[in-house]
C-alpha cells in the first residue's frame, strides 16, 4: 500500500509556498551588499523556516528556530556589525566562478541523491518506520510523558543533549576568551538615548521583565506536555536579562549578575547535568539511567498507589531526572547567552567610546 | 502524486543549502560569510525535517487514545492507513529527526557566536573584516620578527 | 606482549563504567576548571582530569584485551533506541593516544600559558582545553553516528577560540582561527548531511545497526551520496589533501599548548572516524567503496604526501614547516589504510601513532624554546642549540624520528609501511613513500642546520633553556621515540589489534 498523499492537500500547498519564499529570501541575502539588510533577511529566513517547521509537525524545532534564529542569532549579528562595518565589498565577478562551480557540484550530488529518496510523507520509509516509530510506541511505557520529542531528547538520547549543553558552554568559554576581557571603563547606562524623561520604557520594562521570566518557567515546565523545554526557556530567560541591560544599562545588569557569576552558572548547569548521570551510576544503573535516580531505599518509601498500576506505571525517576537535567540545560543556556551578550555588549560600548574620541 | 511534488522538498532544500554555501564561498566579508554558514546549517535542518514528515501525521505529542481529538484526527484518514501506520489510532510524524535538529540548531548558534566573536577581534587587530585586506596585512606580518618575551 | 588486562589496577566498580568515565571525567574537570579561583588551581584540575581520563582509557584497554569489544549502554536504553559507547581494538588505540597526549599537554601547560596568555584567561583556557579532550574522547568512544557529530563539535567549538587567543603573540592567529572555524563547520555540516542520507536509507543512527542494514540494501544513490558527504566532511576535519587549507594557520599561530595537543590528536580522531565508516559501516567490498579507496583516497593521499612535503621544504616559518609536514604525514597514514589489507591498515595505524608522538615532541620542544625567544622564522632560531641544548637535543631526536633515521620510532613506522606496500604488491606506493621521505630529509635538515650549525647573529635575542616543568614531559616523549625505535612491541601490539578490529579479521 502506498503511503503517499493521494491529492494536493493544504499541507503540501503550504509547504511549497513557504519553501519558495525561503528560496526568494536566500537569493536576496546572496545579492545584497548591505550587511544590515542581510541580517534582517536572515532573521526573516528563520521566521519563515519556523512557520514551515510547524507545517511539518515539528513545533519543538519551530519554537527553537524562532527563538534562536530570529532572536539570538539576530542580536549577535547586529552586535557584530556595530563593531565592524556595515557594508560588504562586492567581489569581482571572476572571483565568483569557482564558488559557483563548487556549489553546483555539491548541489548536483544532493539532487542526484534526493531522487533516490522516498517521497515526502512516506510513512513506510525506513526513516519513519524503524527507530522513529519505535520511540512513539515505547515512550508511554518507558517514560510516561506525552511529548515524545522531549522524551527522546532528554532520556533516550540524553547523552546527545549533554553534548549539546556542553557545546553551548564551550561557546560561552570561547566568546568570553575573545571578548570578555580587556578595558571596560564606560559601562554607563545609555542615558543619551533613554533619558530620565523617558519613563515609559523603564516602567514598561519593569513590568515586562518578571512576565518574561515567568513565561520562561512556563516553557521550562511545560516541556513534557507540549512544545518547550530547557533550551527554549533558557533563551527566553536570557532575553529578560538582556532587556534589563538594554533599558537600564549594561553596568546595572553587570552589577546584578557579574560576568564571572554568569560563567560559573553556565558551568554549574553542565555539572548538574553530568552529576545526575553520575548519581544514577552510583545507584547501580548506567550513566543517565533515571530509573536509578533514587536509591532503592528511597524507592521503597514511595507508596504503592503513587507508582500506579503496571499498565500505567508512574515513572518517578524518569520525571525527576528529566526535570533536573532540563534545569541544568536552562542554567547553562541562559547563563551562556548572558555571557555572550556581555561579550558583544561590553565591546560595543567600548568601540562607541573609541569612535567618539577620534 | 507526481514525482516532482513528492520530491520538491529535497530539491528546494538542496538549492537553499547551496545558496548558503555560495554566500559563504563568494563573500570576502567575514560577517557575511557567517550569515552564509548559518543559512547552510539551517537548511540542513530542513532536510532532516522533510525526511520526518508522515502524510496525515500530527506532531509527536501523544494524544490520549480514544479521546475525541484522537477520533477527530483519525476520521480524516483512511482507516486501513491509520491501522497500519498509526500508534494507538493516531498517525504521528517521526520525532527522531526533530530531536537531532534541535541539537543541530543549538550547535549552529554556538558556532555563530564564536565565529562572530573572532570576527570582531579580527576587526580590532587588523582594522578590517574583508578577507583580501587581512591577507595583505598578514603577508606583511610574516616578514616581521616575533615578539620578545 | 603487554598484559593490559591487569595493567590499570582499577577497582571493578570503576572498570565497569570506564568507557564512560573516560569521556565524562574531562568534562567534569572542564566545569571545575572554569570555576577555579586561580590559574594554579585550574592547572591542577586540568592535570587531574587528564590523568584520570588516561587511567580510565587504560582500564578500557584491559577490558578490550579481555573481551574484544566493550559496549556501554547509556540511559538504560539499548541501541538503536538509546546511545551506546562501542570501543574495539582500534578505539582503544586512539583513546590511549588522545588521553596520553592530553596528560603530556596538560603537564606542559603549567609553564607555557604564563607567557603566552594573559593570566586572567588561564582558567577558561584550561576549561576549553579539557572540553576539547572530552570531545575527542567522546568521538572515539561513541557508537552512534549522530552522537559522533555532537562530540566533533564539542571538541571544535572551544578550540576555535583557543587557536584565536594566539593573537597575543601573533595576530595572524585570528584570521587563521576564523578560517579554521569556517572549514571545520563546513566539514561537520557535510558529515551531518551524509548521516541524514544514511538515516534515510536505514532508519537508524547506531553505527553497528547501520552497518547491518546497509549490508542488506542494494547500492543506491542515497547510500553513495551519504558516503560521499561523510568522507568529504571528515576529510576536511582530517586535513586530507586537498581539504587541508585550514591546518597550517591553525597549528602555526595557536598558543603552543593548543598546537601540541591538536597536532597529536585532532586529525587523528577524524581519520579514525573516517576509517570506521569506510571499512566498518559501509559494506566494504561494495563496488563504490572499493573504487573510492583505489581511485580517490590513495591518489589524493599520495599527492598530499608529496606536495605538502615540498611546501614544507620551501616554507620559512618553522611552525609552518611542521604544520605542512603534518598534512603530508596524513597522506602517509591514508596510504597505509588504502592498501586495505590487515598489514596495510596495521602499518597505517602504527604510523598514525608514531606521527602523533613525533609531532607532539617537536611542537613541545619548539614551544619550550619559543617561550623565551618569541621566534618564528627559521633564521631566528640560529644558534639556539648553544643556549638551550636540552630542548634542542629533544627537538633533534623528534626530527630524526620524523625523517626516519634508523633506531627511532619513525624509521620503524616507515619500514612497516614499505613492507606492507610490498606485500600488497603496490610498488607505486613504495615510490611515493621514497620521494616523500627524501623531501622530509630536506626540510628536517634545514631546521636542524639552523638550530645547531648556524651561529646566532650578533645582537640577536638570546634563547633561554626551557623550565624543568617543560623539559620533563618533553624528555619523556623524546625518550619514547628512541625506546619504541628499539622495542616497538607495545605500539605494534596496539596497531595490530586495531587493524584486525577495523578489517574484521580473526585475532
Amino acid at each position: 500500500m502506498t503511503a503517499l498523499p493521494s491529492s494536493f492537500d493544504v499541507t503540501l500547498a503550504l509547504d511549497i509556498v513557504l519553501l519558495v519564499m525561503l528560496l526568494v529570501v536566500a537569493g536576496a541575502v546572496a545579492r545584497t551588499r548591505s550587511l544590515l539588510a542581510a541580517i534582517i533577511m536572515f532573521s526573516v529566513y528563520s521566521l519563515i523556516s519556523a512557520v514551515w517547521l510547524v507545517v511539518m509537525d515539528a513545533p519543538d524545532v519551530a519554537f527553537t528556530e524562532a527563538v534562536v534564529g530570529a532572536g539570538v542569532s539576530t542580536i549577535i549579528l547586529l552586535g557584530a556589525i556595530l563593531l565592524t562595518r556595515g557594508e560588504a565589498e562586492r567581489p569581482d565577478w571572476r572571483r565568483l566562478i569557482a564558488p559557483a562551480l563548487a556549489c553546483i557540484a555539491v548541489g548536483g550530488l544532493l539532487v542526484f541523491a534526493a531522487i533516490g529518496l522516498p517521497g515526502l510523507g512516506d510513512a513506510a520509509s525506513p526513516a519513519n518506520a524503524y527507530v522513529g516509530r519505535a520511540y512513539l510506541e515505547a515512550t508511554p511505557k518507558d517514560i510516561g510523558m506525552p511529548n515524545v520529542v522531549t522524551a527522546v531528547l532528554s532520556s533516550y538520547r540524553s547523552f546527545d543533549t549533554l553534548g549539546e549543553t556542553t557545546v553551548i558552554f564551550a561557546a560561552g568559554v570561547g566568546v568570553a576568551l575573545m571578548l570578555g576581557f580587556g578595558p571596560r571603563a564606560s559601562l554607563a547606562p545609555p542615558s543619551a538615548v533613554i533619558g530620565d524623561h523617558h519613563v515609559v520604557p523603564r516602567v514598561a520594562a519593569k513590568l515586562l521583565i518578571p512576565l518574561v521570566a515567568l513565561f520562561a518557567f512556563y516553557v521550562q515546565f511545560h516541556g513534557d506536555l507540549g512544545a518547550g523545554g530547557g533550551f527554549q526557556a533558557g533563551v527566553i530567560m536570557a532575553a529578560a536579562i538582556i532587556l534589563h541591560a538594554l533599558v537600564f544599562g549594561l553596568r546595572e545588569t553587570m552589577a546584578a549578575i557579574p560576568p564571572r557569576v554568569a560563567r560559573s552558572l553556565a558551568s554549574l548547569g553542565v555539572l548538574l547535568y553530568a552529576g545526575i548521570g553520575v548519581i544514577c551510576m552510583m545507584n547501580g544503573g548506567g550513566f543517565l539511567d533515571y530509573d536509578y535516580l533514587f536509591p532503592p531505599s528511597v524507592e521503597q518509601q514511595i507508596p504503592g498507589w503513587l507508582l500506579g498500576d503496571s499498565e500505567h506505571a508512574h515513572h518517578w525517576g524518569q520525571h525527576f531526572g528529566i526535570m533536573l537535567i532540563e534545569l541544568g540545560v536552562l542554567l547553562t543556556v541562559s547563563a551562556t547567552m548572558v555571557t555572550i551578550f556581555y561579550g558583544f555588549g561590553g565591546r560595543t560600548v567600548e568601540a562607541a567610546r573609541q569612535e567618539a574620541k577620534q | 502524486m507526481s514525482f516532482f511534488l513528492s520530491h520538491f522538498n529535497y530539491i528546494a532544500v538542496a538549492i537553499l543549502m547551496m545558496a548558503g554555501l555560495f554566500v559563504l564561498f563568494s563573500s570576502g566579508n567575514l560577517i557575511k560569510r557567517m550569515i552564509g554558514l548559518a543559512i547552510f546549517q539551517t537548511s540542513t535542518g530542513l532536510f532532516y525535517i522533510s525526511l520526518a514528515k508522515v502524510f496525515g501525521g500530527t506532531a509527536a505529542i501523544a494524544v490520549e487514545p480514544g479521546s475525541s481529538e484522537a477520533r477527530e484526527l483519525a476520521s480524516r484518514l483512511d482507516p486501513a492507513y491509520v491501522a497500519q501506520y498509526g500508534v494507538d489510532g493516531v498517525v504521528y510524524s517521526n520525532p527522531l529527526p526533530h530531536v537531532l535538529i534541535l541539537t543541530a540548531i543549538v550547535v549552529g548558534v554556538a558556532t555563530l557566536a564564536v565565529g562572530l566573536a573572532i570576527a570582531v577581534r579580527v576587526r580590532e587587530a587588523f582594522g578590517s573584516v574583508e578577507a583580501d585586506e587581512i591577507d595583505v596585512l598578514s603577508r606583511v606580518e610574516a616578514t616581521q620578527p616575533g615578539p620578545q618575551a | 606482549m603487554i598484559a593490559f588486562e591487569t595493567l590499570h589496577a582499577a577497582p571493578p566498580a570503576l572498570t565497569a563504567h570506564a568507557p564512560l568515565l573516560m569521556v565524562v571525567a574531562p568534562l567534569i574537570a572542564a566545569c571545575a576548571a572554569a570555576l577555579a579561583p586561580s590559574a594554579r588551581v585550574s592547572w591542577m584540575i586540568s592535570v587531574t582530569g587528564s590523568v584520570f581520563a588516561a587511567w580510565m582509557a587504560l582500564a578500557v584497554a584491559g577490558e578490550v584485551a579481555r573481551r574484544g569489544v566493550v559496549d556501554y549502554v547509556i540511559g538504560g536504553f539499548a541501541p538503536p533506541l538509546g546511545i551506546a559507547l562501542h570501543i574495539d581494538g582500534l578505539g582503544v588505540m586512539v583513546a590511549l593516544l588522545v588521553s596520553s597526549a592530553g596528560v603530556m599537554a596538560s603537564l606542559y601547560s603549567g609553564h607555557s600559558l604564563t607567557t603566552e596568555v594573559g593570566a586572567e584567561k588561564h582558567t577558561l583556557v584550561q576549561s576549553g582545553f579539557l572540553l576539547c579532550q572530552t570531545g575527542l574522547l567522546g568521538l572515539v568512544a561513541t557508537g552512534d553516528a549522530f552522537n559522533a557529530f555532537v562530540f566533533l563539535e564539542v571538541s571544535s567549538i572551544g578550540t576555535y577560540a583557543l587557536v584565536a587567543i594566539g593573537e597575543k603573540r601573533d595576530r595572524r592567529a585570528l584570521p587563521a582561527a576564523f578560517n579554521y572555524l569556517i572549514m571545520g563547520t563546513i566539514g561537520a555540516t557535510f558529515y551531518v548531511i551524509g548521516i541524514g542520507f544514511l538515516y534515510a536509507a536505514t532508519g537508524t543512527l547506531n553505527m553497528a545497526d547501520m552497518a547491518a542494514r546497509l549490508a542488506t540494501l542494494d547500492d543506491s544513490s542515497v547510500v553513495q551520496a551519504g558516503f560521499a558527504f561523510v568522507v568529504v566532511g571528515l576529510g576536511i576535519k582530517a586535513a586530507m589533501f586537498p581539504l587541508h587549507g585550514w591546518l597550517p594557520g591553525a597549528y602555526s599561530y595557536a598558543p603552543s599548548l593548543i598546537s601540541i595537543f591538536l597536532a597529536a590528536t585532532a586529525t587523528k580522531t577524524s581519520i579514525y572516524l573516517m576509517a570506521r565508516f569506510v571499512f566498518d559501516v559501509f559494506p566494504y567490498g561494495a563496488a563504490f567503496g572499493q573504487a573510492f579507496v583505489t581511485w580517490v583516497l590513495a591518489p589524493l593521499a599520495a599527492t598530499g604526501a608529496i606536495v605538502c612535503s615540498l611546501q614544507a621544504v620551501f616554507e620559512k616559518e618553522i611552525r609552518r614547516i611542521l604544520a605542512f609536514s603534518s598534512v603530508a604525514q596524513v597522506g602517509f597514514i591514508l596510504l597505509g589504510l588504502s592498501l586495505a589489507t590487515v598489514g596495510g591498515a596495521s602499518a597505517g595505524l602504527f604510523y598514525l601513532g608514531a606521527h602523533a608522538l613525533i609531532k607532539i615532541t617537536l611542537f613541545m620542544a619548539l614551544g619550550g624554546v619559543a617561550l623565551s625567544l618569541g621566534a618564528r622564522r627559521l633564521g631566528e632560531f640560529a644558534g639556539v642549540a648553544r643556549e638551550a641544548p636540552w630542548s634542542a637535543t629533544a627537538f633533534a631526536i623528534g626530527a630524526a624520528s620524523l625523517a626516519g633515521v634508523p633506531l627511532t620510532l619513525g624509521f620503524l613506522a616507515k619500514w612497516r609501511l614499505i613492507e606492507a606496500a610490498l606485500q600488497a604488491g603496490a610498488i607505486w606506493v613504495v615510490v611515493v613513500l621514497a620521494i616523500a621521505s627524501l623531501l622530509t630529509f630536506l626540510y628536517v635538515g634545514r631546521m636542524l642546520e639552523a638550530i645547531f650549525f648556524r651561529a646566532a647573529p650578533a645582537g640577536a635575542p638570546r634563547a633561554r633553556e626551557a623550565p624543568v616543568g617543560v623539559l620533563a614531559p618533553l624528555w619523556v616523549l623524546a625518550g619514547l621515540n628512541i625506546w619504541f625505535g628499539l622495542d616497538a612491541s607495545l605500539p605494534e601490539q596496539l596497531a595490530n589489534s586495531a587493524a584486525r578490529a577495523l578489517l574484521g579479521a580473526a585475532p
